[in-house]
């Protein structure tokens, strides 16, 4: 590069390397890898979008249909519902999963006793499967012996807890087993990021008699952006592929109050027998994806390349 | 030392045992739904008579209902793992499975032991054939057209137990002031729309089924007569039990069982449960076929089909299992557990309770006999059925108008 930008060319050597074969063993070493995300990642995606074309039942055959499928999906109202729920969920949990996690963090990170013991509790459920929190909220949210019951004992009879039997409330019990679930790992990440801040830097503010909040607010969270970065892309990819969760917890209900976009891929697809329909719905999750990722990565890592390119030239 | 060498000579042992034992028997892991307690005991009498043939029943029950089961059978079977057999619904379920040539032929076996002179109604072999060619067992009949009463319940209320859906929807306000859940009923998908099914049938009639369902008349799927179904549908949403979280069927049908509730639409699988917990028809429980105004019931059932393998021992002991599963003492066994009707007509019933026999009077006119919705719409058609139906019961919001409307857009796709 440098003999390419530079003037003078004080290189004896006429000819550059060749831009493929600079680092050669590394990138042999990535072959494999890049293969198998080619193949399995890019050609499963273009395969996927193919036969959403076609109106294949439970096997795959190349009759074309052009975009019924996707005029049907989108008249579904299962379909519309799902996407909605899907909105909910990912906006809630991450709003919640990223306030209450680094909350409890910095709450933490106050040099508190028990701290292990604390950081085990709230990490814990992080190692229950989707399956086993979505059972434990069924039970816990159920209005024959869960919370509603003994709240009821306790004497307050009127109470009445009946997430699960409300349509307009299904998601939300899906949101709160989610992020009871998930919030755990945000801690312990946002913890990672607060603890690798320089003690210097609040030795310095403490100085300047700046408030601890401030501190946090302006100085902290712009410090640790490489993990905001980090446990978004977590809990964005947790969002897009919530199902066994809906499965466990409410299975879709009541009625279709709780559907969410990849439980009705896998039923058209699985149990349906309708491959063309669950394929279609499934590349219009990828596009939804896309739309958000594809801006959110140039802005991420173009200005970052950009920036590189100033500071090399 | 010397109890690692009789561990490794006993492990030894055990292989050349195991080895020595699968000459003659073979084991083949069947998949089945079939979970709940009165399903369980019907099971048993197959596993029982396989064993006793000399090979192995290896129980594959997968929990849940058959929308969970399905994908998981279907995906094996698709992706190179077959089990030695699997339950399915005959109709049109497995036909893609069958045309991709992954189902073993029957038709031998099935000429040898003449299964269409003793299969009766004969449509259920039929459902079995393609191409001329037999490739599932049908092992029982269950039709969808029952209405179970909880006669305890109306005793506590005090009124007369209904005869029929009308005089159920009267009674049921009366219900309500005892404290008494009207109508039972599951969430998942395939009880409400198996319910509506029951509906048209139960109060629209033979003719009015036949032009939806079969002929697909667009003129009478959006006319008064199919409006009338909505509405007695919209009454059945409105007598269940607002804050129900039950799932399964067998726990409504517990409902009913034990009091709590009055009555449940349900295939007369549920008749098994009333047996395990010991009722008997007409002193507990009554059933109303075709919900007391109509003596008709549909014919679908269980099937089992053998996905083709490899290894000829195991493909003789598929025919075995095959030939097992028809036979005279074990029809009788099973159904009588399951609470179904035997495909042969030329068992003995005498342990048959009185609902087993009111539905066997029924069969005897072939008139009174519909084909079930298995064998006459596919997959996917019933799965945009079961989610409309189940929103329809969830949401009230959804009116009649527009379930009717959508309903009729479901069925004009339909292939």
């Amino acid at each position: 590069m440098a003999s390419i930008t530079n003037p003078d060319n004080r290189r004896p050597v006429a000819k550059p390397p060749n831009k493929l074969f600079r680092n050669l063993s590394a990138k042999v070493a990535a072959l494999p890898m890049i293969a198998t995300a080619l193949v399995i990642f890019v050609g499963c995606s273009a395969w996927s979008i193919f036969y959403s074309f076609t109106s294949s039942k439970s096997l795959p055959r190349e009759k074309f249909v052009g975009i019924d499928q996707y005029v049907r999906l989108f008249k579904t109202s299962r379909w519309q519902e799902s996407m909605e729920n899907i909105l909910i969920y990912g906006v809630c949990s991450l709003v919640f999963s990223l306030i209450v996690g680094f909350l409890l963090a910095v709450f933490l990170d106050q040099k508190i006793r028990f701290e292990n013991t604390f950081r085990t509790i709230f990490l814990y459920p992080f190692a229950l499967s989707f399956i086993v929190t979505g059972l434990v909220w069924q039970w816990i949210l159920n209005q024959n012996f869960g919370i509603q019951k003994v709240i009821q004992d306790l004497g307050f009879t009127s109470f009445e807890l009946d997430l699960l039997s409300n349509k307009d409330m299904a998601i939300y019990a899906i949101v709160i087993a989610g992020l009871w679930q998930g919030t755990g790992l945000v801690m312990a990440l946002m913890l990672a990021g607060l603890r690798s801040i320089d003690q210097e830097i609040w030795k310095a503010s403490r100085v300047d008699g700046i408030p601890a909040w401030r501190t946090y607010l302006f100085i902290v969270i712009p410090m640790m952006r490489p993990v905001f970065v980090t446990t978004l892309v977590l809990i964005a990819a947790g969002i897009v592929k919530v199902y066994d969760l809906v499965v466990a917890l409410t299975d879709g209900g009541p009625g279709i109050a709780s559907e969410v976009p990849a439980k009705y891929v896998y039923d058209y697809m699985f149990a349906n027998n309708n491959l063309g329909q669950g394929l279609a719905a499934s590349t219009v999750m990828l596009t939804t994806v896309l739309i958000i990722l594809i801006p959110w990565g140039l802005m991420e890592f173009g200005e970052k390349k950009a920036k590189k390119q100033v500071i090399d030239g | 030392m010397k109890f690692k060498t009789s561990l490794i000579t006993s492990v030894l042992s055990l292989g050349l045992f195991g080895a020595s034992a699968s000459a003659t028997a073979t084991d083949l892991e069947v998949t089945h739904w079939w979970t709940s307690g009165g399903e369980a005991a019907a099971v048993k009498v197959f596993a029982d008579a396989f064993n006793a043939g000399g090979d192995n029943w290896v129980d594959g029950a997968i929990a849940g209902s058959g929308g969970t089961a399905r994908p998981i059978i279907i995906s094996r079977i698709i992706g190179g793992e077959p089990m030695g057999a699997t339950q399915l619904n005959h109709g049109r379920q497995a036909e893609e499975l069958v045309e991709a040539g992954l189902m073993l032929d029957l038709t031998e076996l099935a000429e040898k032991e003449g299964w269409t002179d003793i299969v009766r109604p004969s449509k259920l072999l039929e459902s079995c054939t393609l191409d001329g060619k037999i490739y599932c067992v049908p092992v029982n009949i269950h039709s969808w057209q029952w209405m179970w009463t909880s006669l305890k319940a109306f005793e506590t209320a005090g009124i007369e137990a209904p005869t029929n859906w009308g005089e159920f929807v009267a009674a049921a306000p009366k219900l309500r002031e005892a404290g008494i859940i009207p109508l039972a009923v599951g969430g998942q998908a395939w009880q409400t729309s198996g319910m509506f099914g029951v509906m048209v049938i139960g109060i629209g009639g033979m003719d009015l089924w036949r032009s939806v369902y079969v002929e697909k008349n667009m003129d009478v799927i959006n006319g008064e007569d199919m409006k009338k179904i909505w509405q007695a549908y919209d009454d059945a949403r409105n007598l269940t039990d607002p804050k129900n979280s039950i799932q399964n069927w067998n726990d409504a049908t517990n409902q009913v069982i034990s009091g709590q509730a009055g009555a449940q639409i349900m295939g007369d699988w549920a008749q098994g449960e009333f047996s395990v917990a010991g009722q008997t028809a007409g002193v507990e429980y009554d059933c109303l076929p075709g919900l007391g105004n109509r003596a008709v019931l549909d014919t679908a059932g269980d099937a089992f089909y053998f996905p083709k393998n490899d290894d000829p021992e195991v493909t003789e002991a598929q025919l075995r299992m095959a030939s097992m599963m028809l036979s005279k003492e074990v029809q009788v066994g099973f159904n009588l557990k399951k609470g179904s009707l035997p495909v042969r007509a030329d068992v003995d019933l005498e342990a048959a309770n009185a609902c087993m026999k009111k539905g066997l009077e029924i069969l005897a006119n072939p008139e009174n006999i519909l084909p079930s919705g298995d064998q006459i719409l596919n997959r996917d058609t019933q799965g945009q059925l079961e989610d409309l139906s189940s929103e329809f019961f969830a949401d009230k919001s959804v009116t009649i108008e527009d379930a009717q409307a959508r309903f009729s857009e479901i069925l004009e796709l339909a292939e």
